[in-house]
């Protein structure tokens, strides 16, 4: 807002898309992406990890889901620059001969797509359950923050696997395997919806006390539209930082309930899963089957904290 | 004021209006009641600004959130055009929140900083009125015309404006309902001196034009004296003193009254009068002192002043809640 680079907008009558893309590029928040290289390595990173995802069944060497393709003979070879490695398995293969590589590229797109769609569904529950508790005050309040408080004092993978166990025992049998994903989602999402609502809750307390607010009750603005139209913009920010992070956060819940063995099924591997078989094999020197899955969910989950965090800072107008 | 009405019927009326907040004090402690706004009768007439005048916390802007409907009063009445608004079902309300609007102290805050201008100004015409796009545009340009906005100023964000015209943006969209009374809680105080008078002249000139009237809360005794019809002082909540503006100005009764006008400075070292200063601070309402409110910082207090509760009663043309008022100004 009190940039200069606004300028050329006051000239135009009407800013343009164009127009805002500029300011956009000139803005602070750019600014400070150009001028911090962990911001910029992450991006990269994180630009190769999503790529390597989106695109897996176009660019990766082999389909690991595609059972004619698997040979128990290629099973537990080592990776390419090992003795007995093969440069048609980059990172080796699995104990079904499944290629490593293929199978990571395929597990980060279920990793990326539970962890985006969870925190996804838990903002959406948060951001509203927060505005409305903190518009509203009093008893609503009470009673939406002391159920937050209740799941606050269990751990969020308690309350995912609780979920995870009501949903297999409401789905039928063989609806499970089809469902798993949608049921990770929830769980996932559900349990963590608490931080949101605090966050909104907490920002919603300082602006509705804001002359702004007041005007648009004088104005006889309904309640409901003053939430979605006056307050929800202006306390979405820190949410935003705060998905960034959580979108890490999800991922390794989701690797952490397959690792448990109630996420996704083993036939539709996600890294969790990866992880959790390769895991079996440890100890008998086949390392690889679990720490290449591994290291690509810390590098991962790393970029994201890390933009997260440059991103916490860039539009904290104290640290500018 | 609170004189009989003489001929027509005031726009506003408010009798034994009062608000109450119940705070907590803490866990397991007994709940307090703040009365913030404690049994204060005026009325404004239209074309009439009435002023408001007192420190802060004394239940100036409590008193505003009443008048605009945003808050119920916890009891006594609110009339608007004869309606009784403090009782009003939900429909009632909305059919007369139209005829009161605010403008508010701090320009930077009262703006809704994601919003344009133009936004702004068509906001209450979209909520209130069942206007299309052409016609809640054409409204907007000749609202930002009188105020003195350029029409290029339709879609610029209030963060590109100077004080003194986001205020007058302020002014425009508390305008854009066509309101018979327009509370203004310290409109200028926010704003440079220089720009104070722009904004000041505006609001005359808006109610000569229109007849609308004002209730103009301040504690700034020039700006009153430059804009008022009638004063009500106030403190802690209860009316102290009540009149037309010549009356409080020249022949103030209360000495509270008396000590808010010395304070304000005097140019001219031949014009200054005695100097009153005021000892402590406004006490907290969640727990007033006895009787007269204003006993503890009073030169003149008395014993019937702290046990006792001053009634308002008519004095020289106005109305002062003092129990020597009668004996000081004899």
């Amino acid at each position: 807002m009190n940039d200069l680079s606004t300028g050329d907008t006051i000239a135009a009558a009407a800013p343009s898309l164009a127009d805002r893309l500029r300011a956009a590029a000139n803005g602070d928040v750019a600014w400070s992406f150009r001028h911090s290289p962990v911001a910029i390595v992450s991006a990269i990173v994180l630009a190769v990890c999503l790529g390597g995802a989106l695109l897996a069944p176009w660019i990766a060497p082999h389909n690991p889901f595609d059972l004619r393709t698997l040979n128990l003979l290629d099973a537990l070879a080592p990776p390419a620059w090992l003795v007995d490695g093969r440069t048609a398995y980059l990172l080796g293969t699995d104990d079904q001969g499944r290629d490593l590589l293929s199978a990571i590229m395929f597990g980060a797109r279920i990793s990326l797509l539970v962890g985006l769609a969870s925190v996804a569904l838990a903002m959406l529950l948060g951001v509203t359950l927060g505005l409305v508790a903190g518009y509203a005050g009093g008893r609503i309040d009470a009673v939406i923050m002391r159920i937050a408080d209740v799941q606050l004092s269990f751990p969020a993978i308690l309350i995912a696997l609780l979920i995870d166990g009501v949903a297999r025992a409401v789905l039928p049998r063989d609806a499970h395997g089809t469902q798993a994903i949608g049921v990770l989602i929830l769980a996932i999402g559900v349990s963590n919806w608490v931080q949101y609502a605090r966050t909104v809750r907490g920002s919603t307390l300082v602006e509705k006390n804001k002359e702004y607010v007041q005007a648009a009750r004088v104005i006889g603005i309904p309640p409901l539209t003053i939430m979605r139209r006056h307050l929800l913009p202006n306390v979405l920010g820190p949410v935003l930082v705060l998905a960034t992070i959580n979108i890490a956060t999800a991922i390794i819940t989701e690797a952490t309930l397959s690792f448990l063995g109630v996420g996704v099924p083993p036939t539709q591997p996600s890294l969790g899963t990866l992880i959790r078989v390769g895991n079996d094999f440890l100890f008998s020197g086949e390392w690889w089957i679990t720490v290449f899955p591994g290291a690509a969910l810390v590098i991962m989950v790393l970029a994201i904290n890390l933009l997260g965090d440059w991103l916490r800072d860039a539009l904290n107008p104290k640290l500018r | 004021m609170t004189a009989p009405a003489t001929g027509d019927a005031p726009l506003l009326e408010a009798r034994e209006l009062a608000r109450h907040y119940v705070v907590s004090r803490g866990f397991m402690k007994p709940k307090g009641t703040v009365r913030a706004l404690d049994g204060v009768s005026f009325a404004v007439r239209a074309g009439e600004t009435l002023a408001v005048v007192g420190e802060s916390g004394c239940g100036k802007s409590t008193l505003a959130r009443q008048v605009t409907m945003i808050e119920r009063p916890t009891s006594g009445a609110l009339r608007l055009g004869g309606v009784d608004v403090a009782t009003g079902d939900a429909a009632t309300l909305k059919r007369m929140r139209p005829l009161v609007q605010m403008v508010f102290q701090n320009p930077y805050a009262s703006l809704n900083p994601r919003k344009k201008v133009g936004t702004l100004l068509e906001e209450p015409l979209a909520i209130n009125l069942d206007l299309d796009r052409a016609a809640r545009r054409e409204r907007a340009d000749a609202m930002m015309a009188k105020v003195g906005l350029r029409p290029e100023h339709y879609h610029r964000y209030p963060h590109m404006f100077s004080g003194g015209q986001r205020q007058r943006i302020a002014v425009a969209r508390a305008l854009m309902l066509n309101p018979r009374l327009v509370v203004a809680d310290e409109p200028v105080s926010a704003l440079d001196v220089s720009i104070q008078a722009q904004v000041l002249n505006l609001l005359m000139d808006l109610q000569q034009e229109t007849g609308i009237a004002y209730l103009f809360i301040s504690h700034n005794l020039q700006v009153v004296r430059h804009i008022a019809d009638a004063v009500l002082v106030m403190y802690l909540g209860r009316t102290v003193e009540a009149g037309p503006k010549q009356v409080i100005f020249t022949r103030p009764a209360h000495p509270y009254t008396r000590a808010l006008l010395a304070s304000t400075p005097v140019l001219d070292p031949r014009r200054r009068r005695e100097r009153i200063v005021l000892q402590g601070e406004l006490p907290s309402p969640l727990n007033p002192p006895s009787g007269c409110a204003f006993h503890m910082r009073c030169p003149y207090a008395i014993e019937r002043c702290r046990t006792e509760v001053p009634l308002l009663e008519p004095l020289g043309g106005a109305m002062v809640a003092c129990h020597r008022a009668a004996e000081l100004n004899a």
